[in-house]
């Protein structure tokens, strides 16, 4: 008969099992995947993020010398920054917070010379 | 002199996570026939196959449900696995083993958290979701993502478990069960939840087994047939046994859902007691050419993987048949001749993911 | 080629279907795929005690197949799918959606086959 009144009575009695967000934040765990990010002055702009990537959100121009992300069409999957040969690529934890207008995540940097003068 | 009605179930209800359609042909509250009209959350994602190629497949793959995410990306792996004659390192079948079966708990959680809201027991709906919390926590530290994990690739997985979280996970586990046997009287033993769901949609063994049902749908009716016990992955090596209940109705469901958690926490404790070192994935080249037919137990039921390649890196087919998709046929059987108040508890308990059954 | 697979025709399509039903296997599914030559395969699968076993039809374009929906009430759902995404045509179905379940009714391309259009003389059909 009385099968639930141990769940109620403990949690009347204990605190709210809900946090107060925006004023109280959770800790993320390391290895989240939260914002995609380029350490632009790594990239060598070889273009294998886009390559890989399963939603075709990445255009890297190399001759350019520009990364665009569009992070609305990204699924934070990781591939890209597992595939990055320079490790250039990488999420921060803290996620995207809300806007009120739509922006890729562009990203210019100098393009790599080409190694003409080296002899060998 | 009775008249007969039509009342339109869905697209849009409280019960349902999805949307689907029923046209209910009534007659004085009592169901006389029902007709399905699918089609609401139809993305096409099987077209996308000839676009994106093999690898990145199986991140659409693993889109096609959100709940039991990680088995697609499994079975879609192991059939492009399967086809390329490639071994898959046994720490990386293990591995595979933990995340499934933490996937079908938390799905089993998110189930028995919306039965109980169909009956209107929000309080207990909550409960269930507070303990579903902890899985998702397991699923964010150790893969990067809650929901959809992404840890498949074809020739193993790409992330690893460390031995500090796999303490933690089986420290986790504890609380879970404790807290979920706290609830087990309530569900299955409560006065008001037993009239509201023994004897309500009931199929018999032969019903269920002609019918083409899957998962706990056909347990629930007494067939004892888990494709787990195949012996596909890792399983082959674990000791599990099909959990089912003779009597086939709603209630008979919910116990067999009820208790595939207990057995899905007993799984992920063997397989990291089992966990072997060595590597993760090992390096496929080339492109897939042949065609295969995979089927694994994801937590609605069976799921069958038709996949065919042509040499080239885009795939010529990819057939998904998911387990809702057998079970609707089933729902159509048992829904004439119950109550009119009835038909949202009775379509929950097939347990509908449409989002599965339409692609 | 998979494993446990035989290879039927259309004309005894029915009865090898429902002889299977006579040994108690159970109905899995049935996948289509487009060959280059512009027939297309279709595999039905079955199951019996955990064991898949499969036919292979393959049939030119254009032909008209019989429902196995009346051997087997769950195969209507995966007949109307073929319908709609491989546009093939079936005689019989238990339930007909017309090209309506997954898709809209104005509607006119084949999904699977690289969007062609559809011919015009199925678009009538009561």
């Amino acid at each position: 008969m009385f099968n639930f009144t141990p769940s109620i009575l403990k949690n009347a009695a204990s605190r709210p099992a809900t946090r107060k967000y925006p004023f109280a934040k959770r800790e993320l765990p390391e290895g989240v995947r939260g914002e995609l990010y380029n350490d632009i002055d790594a990239c060598i702009f070889c273009g294998m993020c886009s390559r890989k990537c399963p939603a075709l959100c990445i255009t890297v121009d190399k001759k350019a010398g520009t990364w665009t992300c569009d992070p609305f069409r990204c699924v934070y999957c990781g591939i890209c920054a597992d595939t990055c040969p320079t490790h250039c690529l990488h999420f921060h934890k803290a996620h995207r917070p809300p806007a009120t207008e739509r922006q890729m995540i562009s990203m210019q940097g100098v393009p790599k010379a080409k190694k003409k003068a080296k002899a060998d | 002199m009775s008249n007969k009605t039509v009342i339109p179930f869905g697209p849009q209800h409280p019960v349902l996570p999805e949307p689907i359609h029923l046209k209910l042909v009534v007659e004085d509250e009592i169901v006389k026939e029902a007709v399905p009209a699918l089609g609401y959350v139809h993305r096409g994602l099987e077209m996308l196959a000839s676009k994106r190629d093999f690898n990145q497949m199986i991140n659409v793959c693993e889109r096609v449900c959100g709940i039991c995410s990680m088995i697609h990306g499994t079975c879609f792996s192991q059939s492009i696995e399967e086809i390329m004659v490639v071994e898959v390192p046994a720490r990386a079948e293990y591995l595979r083993v933990i995340w499934s079966e933490l996937h079908r708990i938390h799905s089993h959680l998110l189930w028995l958290g919306l039965y109980a809201d169909a009956f209107g027991f929000e309080a207990l709906f909550m409960q269930f979701w507070k303990i579903r919390e902890r899985i998702m926590d397991i699923n964010e530290a150790t893969a990067g993502n809650r929901v959809i994990v992404s840890v498949n690739v074809v020739g193993g997985v790409r992330k690893d478990l460390s031995p500090e979280q796999l303490d933690w996970i089986l420290k986790e586990l504890i609380i879970v069960e404790k807290e979920f046997k706290k609830l087990e009287s309530t569900l299955l033993n409560d006065y008001t939840v037993k009239a509201r769901t023994v004897g309500v949609g009931v199929m018999t063994y032969d019903e269920a087994y002609d019918l083409g049902a899957a998962g706990p749908t056909l347990r629930g009716s007494g067939v004892a047939q888990d494709i787990r016990l195949t012996g596909y992955g890792a399983y082959k090596h674990l000791d599990f046994e099909a959990v089912t209940h003779k009597d086939g109705d709603c209630y008979a469901r919910s116990w067999v859902r009820f208790h595939e958690v207990y057995q899905s926490i007993d799984l992920v404790r063997q397989a990291i007691a089992a966990l072997p070192a060595g590597d993760l994935a090992v390096k496929v080249k080339g492109n897939p050419e042949g065609e295969t037919v995979v089927r694994v137990e994801q937590p609605r039921g069976e799921c069958l993987y038709y996949v065919k390649g042509n040499g080239t890196k885009f795939l010529e087919r990819v057939r998904i048949r998911t387990p809702t998709f057998a079970n609707i046929p089933c729902l159509l059987n048992m829904l004439p001749g119950c109550e009119l108040a009835d038909v949202p508890v009775l379509v929950l308990s097939i347990d509908p993911c449409v989002s599965c059954t339409e692609r | 080629m998979i494993s446990n697979e035989t290879p039927i025709t259309l004309d005894n399509l029915v009865a090898q279907v429902g002889a299977k039903k006579q040994a108690g296997y159970r109905f899995v599914t049935l996948s289509t795929v487009a060959l280059e030559d512009g027939s297309t395969d279709i595999l039905y699968h079955f199951d019996k005690e955990m064991e898949l076993s499969h036919f292979r039809l393959n049939v030119p374009a254009d032909t008209t197949i019989p429902s196995v929906s009346g051997v087997y009430f769950s195969a209507f759902l995966a007949e109307n799918e073929v319908k709609d995404l491989a546009g093939l045509e079936f005689d019989g179905l238990v339930v007909d959606y017309n090209r309506t379940l997954y898709l809209d009714p104005s509607v006119e391309t084949i999904p699977l086959a690289n969007n062609l259009k559809i011919k015009d003389k199925k678009e009538e059909k009561e």
